[in-house]
């Protein structure tokens, strides 16, 4: 069974907030659940399918789903860290086709910028786990273990630090027009090779930051995304995939999304070359480089070569990215950036970007997260977006 | 020297940090597919064997990667992959070094370093 043109994605919100010190957790997952129903022209009573990870507080989905007063049919609370939400939209596809569900919510939200979080702090993922005592006692954390994945691929394919940085400057580019970006001001690439050293060879430039917030999604059914108001835009391939250390056989330069876009392309039946905008997830800039490479946009190892001199910027790049400034410069809410890059693609699909970041005729996008770290395990998701 | 959080030792793991306490690294390896694996487990992640056993490691590699983290630490320290004689790779630190001489393809040794409050831990210098 295929979800290629089963399910639509309906209605987007992004939360503004960026520092969420006088809210909940709970509330702010039911104000983007509010808000991206009213974005659809749906109301609380259609949702009968509800998406929810890790982020979202209680047992799977049971207590939010209690607090927001949802009647439901059909519930996933499947976790790839940051990666869950383009999965959760992927399953709803899937239970829509089914006839499991005809409209789902998937919320996100988290607060780690007030909650004091950083990248350089080890993150426990609860006790029983087989890997962490042969890690934690080592100091593995966010930044060292994607630090690690660019010393590697420095190593074997010449990759420098240039062209790493031009990642930044282009998200910095599209991050000046968005009013809620946290970090606003274009940079340039000496700007970021002249950032702090945070994890060699990463500067701070390099990381994402840490912000509050969050974002909802409603899928629906053909024949509900047709009653709507909305540019109408369509799911045509899913893919999911999961990497490890495999034992120790460990390759740290090639990242999961190598399965999983090929899974997307297959099923949607296009190639690279015919998408016009991508989300890439942007935890680091190195995280962006890999999946490029991995998703077919160019050969292994010529990343570097491929984002350095604006190629990523909209208007003059081949292939602009992330036109909301990303993970690098808008936002990053609960640590995890997978549902922010389905809300910018779907902006992108309606045409309602940024004006300065509009991709012209944009008919085709594609959305990719990872979740967890590419430098230990990681699970990867890719969606492919049409404009009806 | 940084403190060393200590590994949580549970039934399948107590072995390997046994040996530790007396110097030695073990790796597993399965006696039906014959190869190696890490970290070590009771069923082998290749060919799902349940017959897998210990094996002592020499103890030698070389770095497959590594990152020293500068800021928001009390003092740097490098986290590194080493990938052993024997063809596995291991999460672990380079240590009783400069650490701004730490290279990829480097060859290193192990050496064991007391956690707090629980078994020592493998980590590489180089050899």
């Amino acid at each position: 069974m295929t979800i290629k043109g089963k399910a639509y994605l309906v209605g987007a919100y992004e939360h503004p907030t960026r520092k969420a010190g006088d809210k909940s957790i709970a509330q702010l997952h039911a104000e983007v659940a509010k808000g991206a129903l009213e974005d659809a022209g749906l109301a609380k009573q259609d949702v009968d399918g509800y998406f929810c990870a890790g982020d979202a507080p209680g047992l799977g989905p049971l207590s939010m789903a209690d607090y927001l007063g949802l009647k439901l049919r059909h519930m996933d609370s499947t976790d790839t860290g940051g990666s869950s939400y383009l999965v959760h939209v992927a399953h709803a596809a899937q239970a829509i086709a089914a006839g499991k569900c005809s409209v789902a919510l998937v919320t996100l939200a988290g607060r780690p910028r007030s909650e004091g979080s950083s990248g350089t702090q080890p993150r426990s993922w609860g006790a029983n786990l087989p890997d962490a005592p042969f890690e934690a006692p080592y100091g593995i954390v966010t930044t060292n273990s994607y630090a690690m994945v660019a010393m590697r691929h420095m190593h074997e394919y010449g990759t420098t630090g240039e062209q790493l940085a031009w990642i930044k400057v282009a998200a910095s580019h599209h991050a000046q027009h968005n009013p809620h970006a946290m970090l606003r001001e274009v940079v340039t690439v000496k700007e970021v090779l002249d950032s702090p050293v945070i994890a060699d060879p990463l500067h701070r430039l390099d990381c994402c930051v840490v912000s509050d917030g969050g974002g909802a999604l409603i899928v629906a059914r053909p024949e509900i995304a047709k009653s709507l108001k909305r540019p109408r835009v369509r799911l045509l391939g899913a893919g999911e995939a999961f990497k490890g250390q495999d034992g120790g056989r460990l390759n740290l330069t090639t990242s999961a999304a190598a399965w999983s876009g090929a899974a997307a392309f297959a099923e949607a039946g296009v190639t690279p070359a015919d998408i016009r905008y991508v989300s890439i997830y942007d935890s680091f800039t190195i995280t962006v480089l890999v999946q490029i490479e991995d998703l077919g946009f160019c050969r292994k190892g010529e990343g570097g070569k491929f984002v350095a001199d604006g190629n990523l910027i909209s208007g003059t790049g081949r292939l602009p990215f992330n036109t909301d400034g990303g993970g690098l410069c808008n936002n990053h809410p609960a640590n995890r950036g997978g549902m922010t890059k389905v809300i910018e693609a779907v902006r992108q699909l309606r045409g309602e970007a940024h004006p300065a970041v509009q991709v012209k005729n944009c008919g085709l996008a594609l959305a990719q997260g990872t979740g967890g770290q590419l430098g230990t395990r990681h699970g990867s998701a890719t969606l492919i977006l049409e404009r009806e | 020297m940084r403190k060393i959080p200590s590994p949580a030792v549970n039934a399948e793991n107590k072995p390997f940090f046994d040996a530790a306490v007396r110097g030695r690294l073990l790796i597993r390896k399965c006696i039906s597919c014959g190869e190696v694996h890490h970290y070590p487990r009771a069923i082998c992640p290749y060919c799902f064997s349940d017959r897998t056993e210990w094996m002592e490691a020499k103890g030698s590699g070389t770095i497959y990667s590594y990152s020293v983290l500068r800021r928001g630490v009390p003092e740097p320290y490098c986290i590194a992959y080493v990938t052993l004689e024997e063809g596995v790779s291991m999460l672990t630190n380079i240590v009783d070094c400069d650490l701004d001489a730490v290279r990829i393809g480097q060859k290193v040794k192990v050496v064991f370093k007391p956690s707090e409050g629980g078994p020592p831990v493998p980590m590489f210098t180089p050899a």
